[in-house]
């Protein structure tokens, strides 16, 4: 159990697998504790040891699953901030039905929050993480990525290696994800 | 991790009274009870009196990665089992900490660029943790004065996951 915390990344496994073990572990201590207690009060104080020993394992393994699966909540997290909304396929693949749901939940959340801030239109938060220096960034495509539309109506096309100058606002999202690189002149 | 057979196993020995084992410490501050008096904990040589002279002479020349990597963080928490020796044992691990702190301070702000595995390798992981903090300010700091401040970077989760098998994702 504690190897999966360590190796830790969302792709170890799924919500669902690695806790199983550990809780089919944890029901076989609890039930043969249950049996021992009702033994131990009518008389054999000697099993006191034994269940309070399975008592600790109990309490551990539901640390240590408390503690991976709390982890993973915090990267689904910092997912929203660094990498957008939308999550790709290939994560989502990996996380319970639950943590689906728990990232909604929170986009949500911060949704309502941003649009409360800032006046009228709210205020992006996820936006302009590193302070802006200028309107317009000159970006190189790392892959290729297909038609991009800009304000203006005009599309460009991101080819691997392509070399763009655009607005800095529509760029920041792509160069988080890896698909643009930020050029400084 | 096969408790529920090895561990009732395990039990019976432990049973037997006056024998010693080895436990995790999770186990023994679970097992310990100031009342019932189930196991008793023998302090671990570093944290014992002989060492801990040797802490108080020079602290800075004792490899705390070797004696254990969590010299702080299992002291602290060796002092759950009301051992009589607890004042001292905190006192030499603050002050161990205290003598220490000056050094690795130093050494993170100054090293920049290189390769600092000489500088660590003698840390517990607790120092070797605000090591890792020193350098990131360092790191960003320089980073600023070099006009890069403003740049746009790829976000560290997606790297991560681009080693892996990024590729099967379609942009």
């Amino acid at each position: 159990m504690k190897a999966y915390i360590i190796t830790g990344g969302k792709r170890a496994d799924s919500g669902k697998r690695v806790p199983i073990a550990a809780l089919e572990e944890m029901r076989t201590l609890y039930e043969r504790n249950q049996a021992d207690v009702s033994e131990a009060k009518s008389g054999r104080t000697d099993l006191i040891f034994l269940i309070r020993f399975r008592h600790c394992c109990l309490l551990r393994n539901q640390r240590c699953i408390v503690a991976y699966l709390y982890d993973r909540l915090l990267r689904i997290r910092a997912l929203r901030w660094e990498y957008g909304s939308v999550l790709p396929n290939a994560i989502q693949f990996h996380m319970a039905a639950e943590e689906v749901e728990w990232f909604n939940r929170y986009k949500k959340s911060l949704a309502t929050y941003m649009r409360s801030v800032g006046g009228e239109e709210g205020l992006d938060l996820t936006q302009d993480i590193k302070p802006p220096k200028s309107l317009y960034i000159e970006v190189r495509c790392l892959r290729d990525y297909g038609e991009f539309e800009i304000d203006d109506g005009t599309t460009v096309l991101l080819k691997k290696n392509s070399q763009h100058f655009l607005p800095r606002w529509k760029c920041e999202q792509l160069i988080r994800q890896g698909v643009l690189e930020h050029i400084l002149s | 991790m096969c408790w529920s057979t090895s561990g009732d196993r395990l039990c019976l020995s432990l049973f037997v009274q006056g024998s010693k084992l080895e436990i995790p410490m999770w186990l023994a501050k679970g097992l310990h009870d100031s009342k019932r008096r189930l196991i008793s904990v023998e302090l671990p040589k570093i944290y014992k009196e002989a060492w801990r002279t040797v802490f108080s002479a020079d602290a800075n020349v004792v490899d705390l990665h070797k004696m254990g990597p969590y010299y702080y963080g299992f002291g602290s928490q060796l002092l759950n089992f009301d051992n009589p020796e607890n004042p001292e044992i905190a006192q030499t691990i603050l002050q161990t900490f205290i003598s220490r702190f000056r050094r690795i301070m130093d050494s993170s702000q100054n090293a920049y660029n290189e390769d600092t595995s000489g500088l660590v390798a003698r840390l517990d992981e607790l120092e070797r943790a605000l090591f890792q903090a020193g350098q990131k300010g360092l790191n960003d700091f320089q980073c600023w004065e070099k006009g890069q401040a403003s740049q746009i970077t790829v976000s560290s989760l997606v790297q991560n996951y681009g080693k892996r098998k990024f590729t099967e994702m379609d942009g």
